[in-house]
């Protein structure tokens, strides 16, 4: 396979953008990663991105500052980009290519190309693992399992970062106890995000159970391209040949697709929407599939990719084609933000897709479909209401119309506000849920069955 | 042997390819990775790669089938999951374990396996295209009918009855002189229709048990169904119930560009899923197709017609199909990126400019239709094509140029589905354009003043938008009894009628008298309830009948239960609303 990877190619014939146009190589191979050697000294590294008998173009990872086509060289490495994996990589801090920065040793171990091939969909597992993160919006309303992949669709000056710690920390399968570890994959954040997080592991001592891999704004944006992939390779390996539950939180992912749009336009491809390449689609769900479960193996990978919506815009690309990939999605509220409330999140437009395989008897509790499905048509009621008693004036609706408008505002300050230390059981969520609804007649109650009514309800009889 | 002499992501180049013809499936490089011809300038031909290229090389070999890319039909099509290429998934976890490796090859049919098979024709009939040899039970629920295929005929020189494996000879068929071997699988190119002799108008609604469908937006057998929707208004979920429900004969699910654990859900589900006709396992009737989002994305634009071209061998035996396709913009962005690689003149949004011809295409293989056959047998093809439009706006060219060619648009809504309406199928921008073609069958079939209560139950729900429009300006106390008893009812017909819980184990099939029962008794009520008013009731009285109570309740009836339910309701009804008439007589008097 490695063909001579000692010669260094000096036979470079142009430069345009991130490109390098190398003349006179034997055969290099499609995807293949190379090492360019500068004048001065320095490496960089690149992909190849297309190749022809005799010459490849290369893809350069990070700027091409200093290169020339006289002085500096390239080397070919013969294989797609890898990187090795261990369990000693728990606790230690990688950037995208996986080299660690925190000043450790570097990781032996296996190499493993980190473009993943796909799971054969006949080998997964229905995810069905209820994971109790103790946030009574998820819980209650938007489950999360094992398996799942469940963005945050966030904006600027929202409090994603602290929702992501919050639920790495308290995350759980109720009445297991299994290895579980979190791996962190940051994208284009800034170095105090960065150390947020970095505190909060330590801090909380979850460190010793993660692994972070940084890729801070100043770092070249090619790298996050890599990081990701590089993650979820970590993840792949601790989740299925170390058999662990892995949590894998990869923030941002609009830096990411950033980085994408800015390396298509670099290779003149035709853009799509806003700019971003067409493929798009396909590039991300090459991230998001590598969620799951897999039958007879006892590990499993949970996602919760967080990203930033432009301009709070749902429809814009990025959550647009991430929506239409993952399992749903946790979309967090600048309105709710204001109202002094935390985690902001507003259920109405969230969704879990695979609730139902993790709730009801045996796994959370009987009533826990019929309570959701009531409190989210009770809160969708109120919520209308509030936009109509805005125009016409809370005198002119009627009785019960008065008694939904008081249940969204409790609804909201009591089973959507939490603290920030708050770890709720779904018991309590649920019960919670039920005293709100009591608020209402009980002749509302369409969405919930009548002997659960009877058994959980809190209507003075 | 051929040689690579580029390579660029799922699009290669090859020279002095043997006899490369368009479409030809070639093996590519030292892995033998599948892939299509689909450019030739002079020696050099373009290939799309149905795998992914990394590592690839110039230089290394490229191999020509000579062959068109195909699918092989046979006993053993149902209860099997393929990927887009028509490789057996579960032979593939077999041969590479839980990731699918590159370079694997298996055949579609079990080469194994023995079917018994019973001929229906003797030595010496006279047998041409689609005639029936044989047949072989094939799952408990369907029979595959072994035919001649397309294209020979001739006289039946052997047949025999007994087990016999796909590939083994069951016959001689003698032909111009020759004797031909007859097999029980034959192959066919995706890219190409089964023709038919003709294809008739729809007259029979596919009954899907779903009430917003059946009721209000019924699409026929043989029809199509465009479904698009922004991101979480629940179209699996539809596609998903359709394939459970729907009464065709076989069901073909091509999960296209989706999610892998959707694919799971279904391979978990059906197999314990129970048919509500023959209480068979659901399975025994479905062929699945995964291309999941992150497998090579030539190979997803391969899977829609893999899918159709088995729906179209079984609408040749003669059953009915249901077809869902989830989701052609997947594929159209598929078809996008290859065109893009080939650095062809893109049309609007980057699709190239054929993609409504292609679309129109795909549409064009369903339908109603008399298959080729000497007794002119009668089979159907229904499409059912989710459509996923960027932001949920369907200005966009997929979904325009779906709607362009399907008759039945069912419109789903982000806002009914962040309500928890489901099916949220919004019931103001949704069409069929069956709904008259099958107003006959059902007056004939299920109730006499059918249309009529379907006129009267979409015009309350047509009032019911305007009146929100009054609402939001002068609110909801200022309108007259007669107006608030509109509302009353149109919120009943969407509650209590429209809304179906697919998760609930009664609620997720609704039959069609059942359907009929529950919109006839909240029509009635409304006509009740004006005349009530009419003699000076208000709607605070009307709202205190104890039978109302009972209307929000019919979704758990079970079937068996419905005629005794509705009986007694219609009679509670009556008594409930002659009294407080009778007592607002008594006080006019």
């Amino acid at each position: 396979m490695n063909r001579l990877p000692q010669i260094n190619y000096k036979t470079i014939s142009q430069i345009t953008g991130p490109l390098l146009f190398v003349e006179e190589v034997p055969n290099a191979s499609y995807n293949e990663l190379v090492q360019i050697n500068l004048e001065n000294g320095e490496t960089r590294i690149g992909q190849v991105l297309e190749t022809r008998r005799g010459m490849a173009v290369i893809q350069v990872f990070g700027s091409t500052t200093g290169m020339n086509t006289t002085e500096t060289s390239v080397r070919f490495s013969g294989s797609t980009a890898r990187i090795q994996v261990s369990d000693d990589m728990l606790g230690r801090i990688f950037n995208g290519f996986a080299s660690p920065i925190d000043g450790g040793t570097p990781i032996s171990g296996e190499k493993v190309d980190i473009v993943g091939n796909a799971i054969n969909p006949y080998s997964r597992e229905e995810p069905s693992e209820f994971i109790q993160t103790g946030i009574s919006t998820i819980d209650g309303m938007n489950t999360l399992v094992r398996g799942q992949k469940l963005p945050l669709f966030s904006a600027s000056g929202l409090p994603h970062n602290e929702l992501a710690a919050q639920i790495a920390k308290q995350a759980k399968v109720v009445g297991k106890d299994e290895s579980f570890a979190v791996v962190f994959g940051a994208m284009g954040i800034t170095s105090e995000e960065a150390n947020y997080f970095i505190n909060q592991f330590t801090e909380t001592g979850a460190i010793s159970r993660a692994v972070l891999f940084l890729n801070i704004s100043s770092d070249p944006s090619m790298e996050r391209i890599i990081l990701p992939r590089a993650a979820l390779t970590a993840a792949e390996y601790l989740a299925y040949e170390k058999e662990m539950h892995i949590l894998v939180i990869l923030s941002d992912m609009t830096n990411y697709c950033e980085a994408l749009r800015e390396i298509s336009s670099a290779r003149e491809e035709v853009p799509g929407r806003r700019g971003y390449p067409g493929y798009m689609y396909t590039d991300l769900s090459t991230i998001y599939e590598r969620a799951g479960k897999i039958k007879g193996r006892n590990g499993s990978i949970t996602q919760i990719p967080i990203l930033t919506m432009p301009g709070d815009d749902r429809t814009h690309p990025i959550p647009d084609l991430t929506g239409y990939i993952t399992e749903g999605q946790i979309a967090m509220s600048r309105d709710l933000q204001r109202n002094g409330i935390y985690p902001p999140i507003d259920v109405l437009p969230s969704l879990s897709r695979l609730m139902n395989q993790g709730i009801g008897p045996s796994r959370t509790r009987e009533d826990h479909r019929g309570v959701s499905d009531q409190l989210y048509s009770a809160y969708a009621t109120g919520k209308d209401l509030r936009s109509l008693s805005a125009i016409v004036g809370e005198e002119a609706l009627g009785k019960t119309d008065k008694m939904y408008l008081a249940f969204a505002e409790s609804f909201e300050k009591r089973f959507v506000n939490q603290g920030r230390n708050e770890d709720r059981t779904i018991e309590q969520t649920l019960d919670l849920g039920w005293e709100l609804l009591s608020a209402l007649p009980e002749q509302e109650m369409k969405r919930v069955k009548k002997d659960h009514v009877a058994k959980y309800g809190k209507w003075n009889k | 042997m051929g040689k690579i002499v580029k390579v660029s992501g799922p699009v290669i180049d090859g020279e002095d390819i043997k006899n490369a013809k368009m479409f030809d499936v070639v093996r590519v490089g030292d892995m033998g990775l599948v892939g299509e011809i689909i450019r030739i300038v002079g020696n050099v031909a373009t290939i799309q790669v149905y795998e992914d290229t990394s590592g690839i090389k110039p230089g290394e070999p490229i191999v020509n089938t000579e062959l068109p890319l195909s699918v092989e039909l046979g006993p053993g099509l149902l209860t099997s999951i393929y990927d887009g290429i028509q490789r057996p998934l579960d032979v593939l976890r077999t041969m590479s374990g839980d990731f699918i490796s590159r370079g694997l090859t298996a055949p579609a049919l079990n080469r194994k396996k023995k079917w018994n098979f019973t001929p229906l024709v003797k030595k010496g009939d006279q047998v041409s295209s689609g005639t029936i040899l044989g047949e072989v039970q094939e799952t408990d629920l369907i029979k595959h009918k072994v035919m001649v295929p397309p294209g020979v005929s001739g006289t039946v020189g052997s047949i025999s009855k007994g087990d016999f494996t796909v590939d083994e000879d069951i016959g001689i068929l003698k032909t111009g002189g020759k004797s031909v071997p007859i097999k029980m699988m034959q192959t066919w190119p995706v890219r190409q229709s089964r023709k038919v002799l003709g294809k008739l108008p729809p007259t029979e609604p596919l009954i899907t048990g779903q009430r917003v469908i059946d009721s209000l937006f019924p699409v026929a057998k043989g029809g199509t169904v465009a479904v698009p929707g922004p991101f979480g208004s629940g179209k699996t979920v539809v596609q998903h119930q359709l394939s459970k429900w729907a009464d065709s004969d076989i069901v073909v699910y091509v999960g296209c560009g989706e999610r892998g654990n959707e694919m799971t859900e279904i391979l978990t589900t059906f197999p314990e899923l129970l048919d509500p006709k023959s209480g068979k396992p659901l399975m025994e009737r479905t062929v699945l197709i995964a291309n999941t989002s992150n497998m090579p994305v030539a190979a997803r634009e391969a899977s829609i017609y893999t899918g159709i071209s088995i729906a179209e061998y079984y609408r040749d035996m003669g059953y009915n199909i249901a077809l869902m396709a989830d989701s052609t913009s997947r594929w159209a962005e598929a078809l996008r990126e290859i065109s893009g690689r080939l650095e062809e003149m893109p049309g609007e949004e980057g699709y190239p400019a054929y993609l409504g011809r292609r679309l129109s295409e795909f549409y064009e293989r369903s339908g109603f239709a008399i298959v080729t056959s000497p007794e002119k047998r009668k089979g159907s093809i229904t499409l059912v094509g989710a459509v996923s439009p960027p932001g949920g706006d369907i200005s966009e060219p997929v979904s325009q140029n779906t709607l362009r060619v399907t008759r039945v648009f069912w419109a789903l809504d982000a806002s009914l589905a962040s309500r928890r309406h489901f099916p949220s199928i919004n019931w103001l921008n949704s069409y069929s354009l069956y709904k008259n073609d099958l107003v006959p069958w059902y007056s004939k079939n299920v109730a006499e003043d059918w249309n009529k209560i379907y006129s009267e139950a979409m015009s309350i729900l047509q009032k019911e938008s305007e009146l929100q429009e009054i609402v939001q300006l002068v609110g909801y106390d200022a309108l007259p009894e007669r107006e608030k008893s509109v509302l009353d009812i149109a919120r009943m017909i969407r509650e209590d009628f429209l809304q179906q819980s697919a998760f609930d184990d009664i609620d997720t099939y609704c039959s069609l008298g059942k359907q009929y029962s529950m919109l006839k008794s909240i029509v009635v009520l409304g006509r009740k309830q004006e005349k009530a008013i009419e003699r000076g009731n208000n709607m605070d009285a009307i709202q205190r009948l104890p039978s109302r109570g009972k209307i929000s309740r019919m979704k758990e009836i079970k079937e068996a239960d419905v005629k005794s339910f509705f009986d007694s309701l219609w009679k509670e009804m009556d008594s409930d609303f002659s009294q407080i008439m009778g007592g607002e007589q008594v006080a006019a008097n």
